[in-house]
């Protein structure tokens, strides 16, 4: 493995026991400062209003109250539904359309297709804000404004993961692909179901991203709706946050319910979803 | 569309089938491309044609559009609010994207050396990535309060060091701001500055080795520019997202958006303020073009600069 | 015979439509403040008992994007039927088509002007009444009475009592940081108010001249300025962001005086200390002024048909006595009628005694745009906290920035 080799090099060149000590420790040190914010949020949504001056980590008294106070009414597990019926949905809109763009684009030869690679790669230069203005004054036209679709509809494709998939499909070899056209079967069928599972640590980047990608935004659901039962949990905690009159006890408790299930899947996905973000990133 | 050649014996499939392999090929491509290119036809290409035609009205929501020339650039040009907000924007710029770079770069470089616990310690870094920004820029800014509150006051307090203002203050309140949006970043960058040191083939460790290069040399002749083509890509991913910084900006700010004094407020902001705040549409409109303008003219000067010693 | 049975079913079906539409559903809109919104869930009980063929749905917004939100929905075409919104924002909801004016007929014009107190007439534009409000609101100094008999000292009674009191109040850590403030600093709250209203007329100015333009760029403006920053610079008994929000400190017992409205009695009552309120501080020479202000009531600009009948059926109800003893009762805020406000026993009220009395000289700002008028002053006052420029030149340059946005408010 070519993971080895740095490791390796490391221990044979200058293998100073002492050096590699600090330099282990310090990379320690940094990563318990880096989720300090993370335990600090944690450890004052376990606290009660009066205990929130106690700047010590563990808290003297844990307490869920917190946490029934804000999920008793509902309005989180609400927000969290919608969060992750709309990062789903997108993501297999995602996973499809830019599989069978990127596929397309690799893979078939006819005029016009280097015109719209190039045309689908510009998209990436026009930043969200740009179009927001436009998207929601389509979506008042169209009736899209405060709806699942209205949020969704702008990120259904996208030109990073085409991209991404016809990198990955461009590697396939046409061999198999003729093989299967020779026993009959016809074009969606040999994407689907020769080239796609060629390709699966491709797909799995491209839906960790997405859904991450859509689980995490922030600004079009903010503009696009207007009533709380269709807040994402962004819009939600942000919004929650802002109306709490500034008691921390509470902020804390709605920002790490909005952490606690990404920070989960992580725990349980680490190793897919390290590797997903490396390939996105060397072949993105 | 899959099941197209399964119907039997119909008008349509006798003449699919005196269609010769190529031709079917090419219809099969446009085919699959059909719903896309309605999306990117009606979702990118036209809003992005409709927001420059709406930066030379007056649309403000409630009264129809008016065109107005280049009355809105003007105006947006001899406004010292916008210069201000210009030069915020290019701070988050300049100011995180090289300090993030620099910062992952040197942890991913030592990560990848360790063994002991390498998956834990990994994880303690790419953890914030995965946090809401919307979430975090609240803890940010508990973070940032003054005594008797805030964390990092209490911190130096203790130590007898006189308290910051942080947000409070037109000089920190920035880099007040800027610190988080790191923070959440580091972690990808770090793996993928991971994935990219491992990509470079053993063999050139091995030549340098030969060659008698110390640590140093061999990371300044090798692994830097081995790595161009990983950092070219952080450099233009982490730019693009420093210019349209906005999720933490709006959370930590909310009792003064952008403030104090507009010391904080990136371009971004000031669009969402003039569209969703006073409506003024077609004069947002106008912003998002310079927006759209200025994210061009990064990516592809730092394309060409780094591109060109390759 | 199946014949009947399915002319049967369809009957039944129609006579359940005919029941549904019976029930007209109104909307009604305001933003988050949790005493409101309680109070508002309580009327509308109470309305819907009383008009069985009507349901009221409430939503709320947070306070940032309430105005943004209303205009959202008349873009949407999915606008409220009774709206609730700030006297200040008139023009921009009449401006903007949100709001139609209430019908005469149905609120006769010599009832309103009878009833309510004057500052009603703020509503008016023409010869149309745009709301009605349910309560209105002035400002008090409320106190922290355990911080205050600690430091043995009473609530104060002039502005130089008020210095004495946030001087012996305020506690300060090892290194000089205010650990408890004297009182509260907050531009963003209801201070802009007392320094426009107040501070400015007890140094002997006004904050606008009588065609509504700009008049405290002088030298009663800027001694009110200065008054105000001193807390903060020379005196050291304030810090502006102290714990994020006034309100904040004073709920958290960390600030022994804030200056806060009507409003804030629901929020305040849960405090886990004893507070207590007296009228706003008088100058040397014993004059006081306050200022008042109100959320209206108005009826959506879509509202139409049998959702304008039940509009405005809600909004006579919130506008009635009993809508005002219940809102009186549960966030505080005074009742917009006259009779129901000044009662003996209300007058003889420690706690709402203070906020009647302001009432009574109490001025009301015309705004033209609240939102914008309100940041110039959280501006004038960072500008001279945080960049160090003069009082002067601050308050020439609020000035000068809020004339332009009543210049542009009027055009």
């Amino acid at each position: 493995m070519t993971m080895a080799s740095t490791k390796e090099l490391a221990a044979n060149s200058r293998d100073i026991r002492p050096g590699r000590i600090i330099t282990w420790t310090l990379l320690l040190i940094g990563g318990l400062i880096m989720i300090t914010p993370l335990l600090f949020m944690f450890s004052t949504s376990l606290k009660t209003s009066g205990q929130v001056y106690d700047l010590r980590l563990i808290p003297a008294a844990p307490t869920l109250d917190n946490y029934i106070k804000v999920l008793g009414d509902g309005r989180f597990m609400q927000w969290f539904f919608n969060s992750t019926l709309i990062a789903v949905t997108v993501t297999i809109s995602n996973v499809f359309f830019d599989s069978l763009v990127g596929y397309t684009l690799a893979k078939f030869e006819f005029r016009g297709r280097y015109f719209i690679f190039l045309a689908i790669l510009s998209t990436l230069m026009i930043p969200t804000e740009m179009l927001v203005i436009p998207w929601y004054l389509m979506s008042s036209q169209l009736g899209w404004l405060n709806s699942y679709w209205g949020i969704m509809f702008p990120g259904m494709m996208t030109a990073f993961g085409t991209f991404l998939m016809k990198q990955f499909f461009e590697g396939v070899p046409n061999d198999f692909l003729e093989a299967a056209r020779v026993d009959g079967l016809n074009e969606f069928t040999i994407w689907w179901k020769i080239a796609m599972p060629m390709v699966v640590p491709a797909i799995s980047a491209l839906a960790i991203f997405t859904f991450l990608g859509n689980w995490t935004a922030f600004f079009w659901p903010l503009i696009v709706t207007t009533s709380k039962e269709l807040y994402t949990l962004p819009v939600g905690i942000s919004s929650f946050s802002a109306e709490a009159s500034i008691q921390w006890e509470l902020i804390m408790t709605g920002a790490a319910i909005g952490t606690i299930p990404t920070l989960l899947v992580f725990l349980l996905l680490q190793r897919y979803i390290v590797r997903g973000v490396m390939l996105a990133g060397l072949k993105g | 569309m899959a099941s197209a050649n399964a119907l039997p014996q119909t008008g349509p499939v006798r003449f699919w089938d005196r269609l010769n392999i190529s031709t079917k090929r090419v219809i099969w491509a446009w085919a699959f491309l059909a719903v896309p290119i309605i999306f990117y036809a009606g979702i990118r290409f036209y809003p992005t044609f409709q927001a420059f035609w709406l930066s030379l009205t007056n649309w403000d929501l409630l009264r129809p559009a008016q065109f107005i020339g280049f009355a809105n650039y003007q105006k947006m040009f001899a406004d010292p609010v916008f210069w201000k907000v210009f030069q915020n924007t290019f701070l988050y710029l300049i100011i995180g994207t090289p300090v993030s770079l620099v910062v992952s770069f040197v942890i991913a470089y030592y990560l990848d050396r360790v063994k002991l616990m390498h998956g834990f310690i990994r994880a303690l870094y790419f953890l914030p990535f995965l946090t809401t920004a919307a979430a975090m820029g609240w803890v940010w800014r508990w973070f940032y309060q003054p005594v008797p509150i805030g964390v990092i006051n209490g911190f130096l307090s203790s130590f007898g060091i006189p308290q910051q203002p942080f947000l409070r203050s037109v000089d920190q309140a920035l880099f007040s701001i800027l610190i988080p949006a790191i923070w959440a970043g580091l972690g990808f960058q770090i793996i993928i500055f991971m994935a990219g040191l491992r990509a470079i083939p053993n063999t050139f460790y091995e030549a340098a080795k030969i060659d008698g290069l110390g640590d140093w040399a061999i990371l300044r002749k090798i692994t830097i520019p081995l790595l161009k083509p990983t950092t070219v890509f952080l450099v233009v991913f982490s730019s693009i997202g420093f210019l349209r910084i906005f999720d933490q900006v709006y959370n930590m700010t909310s009792n003064d958006p952008g403030g104090p004094l507009n010391s904080t407020k990136p371009l971004v902001l000031m669009i969402y303020q003039t569209a969703f705040s006073s409506y003024q549409m077609g004069y947002a409109a106008a912003q998002t073009v310079v927006l759209f303008t200025i994210l061009l003219i990064v990516s592809l000067l730092q394309l060409y600069v780094l591109r060109e010693k390759k | 015979m199946r014949k009947a049975y399915v002319a049967g079913l369809a009957a039944g079906i129609s006579f359940i439509a005919m029941g549904a539409a019976q029930a007209v559903e109104i909307e009604y809109w305001q933003y988050v403040f949790d005493s409101r919104v309680q109070a508002m869930d309580q009327l509308i009980e109470k309305f819907e008992a009383a008009n069985p063929d009507i349901t009221v749905k409430q939503t709320t917004f947070p306070y940032a994007d309430y105005q943004t939100r209303v205009v959202a929905a008349k873009v949407a075409g999915q606008g409220p039927d009774v709206v609730q919104l700030f006297y200040g924002w008139t023009d921009q909801f009449v401006n903007g088509g949100l709001i139609q004016p209430l019908d005469p007929a149905v609120f006769p014009h010599a009832e309103i002007e009878a009833d309510f107190f004057p500052i009603v007439s703020a509503m008016k534009r023409g010869e149309d009444y745009y709301g009605l409000p349910t309560a209105v609101r002035s400002l008090a100094l409320f106190y922290n009475k355990a911080l205050l008999d600690e430091a043995g000292v009473q609530p104060p009674n002039t502005l130089d009592e008020l210095l004495a009191v946030a001087e012996a109040t305020t506690k300060r850590d090892g290194s000089g940081n205010i650990t408890t403030a004297g009182i509260t600093m907050d531009m963003a709250g209801q201070d802009h108010h007392w320094w426009r209203e107040v501070l400015i007329r007890q140094n002997g100015g006004v904050p606008y001249d009588a065609e509504g333009n700009v008049a405290y760029n002088d030298a009663a403006g800027a001694a009110a300025l200065k008054f105000y920053t001193d807390l903060q610079t020379e005196k050291n008994v304030g810090l502006v962001g102290f714990m994020d929000e006034g309100q904040a400190a004073f709920r958290a017992g960390m600030a022994a005086m804030t200056i806060d409205g009507t409003f804030r009695l629901g929020a305040f009552a849960g405090n886990p200390f004893e507070w207590g309120v007296v009228e706003l501080p008088a100058d040397a020479n014993g004059m006081r002024s306050n200022y008042s202000s109100y959320f209206a009531n108005g009826i959506g600009a879509t509202s139409t048909g049998e959702e304008l009948v039940a509009a405005q059926k809600f909004l006579q109800y919130i506008s009635s006595p009993e809508a005002m003893e219940i809102w009186l009762n549960t966030v505080g805020e005074l009742p917009a009628r006259r009779d129901v406000a000044l009662t003996e026993a209300n007058l003889a009220d420690p706690i709402r005694g203070p906020f009647l009395k302001g009432l009574e000289y109490a001025q009301t700002t015309q705004f033209y745009d609240e939102a914008a008028q309100r940041q110039t002053a959280i501006d004038m006052v960072n500008r001279v906290l945080l960049e160090g420029q003069s009082i002067e030149d601050s308050i020439a340059q609020a000035a000068a920035a809020e004339q332009a946005i009543i210049d542009q408010g009027r055009q």
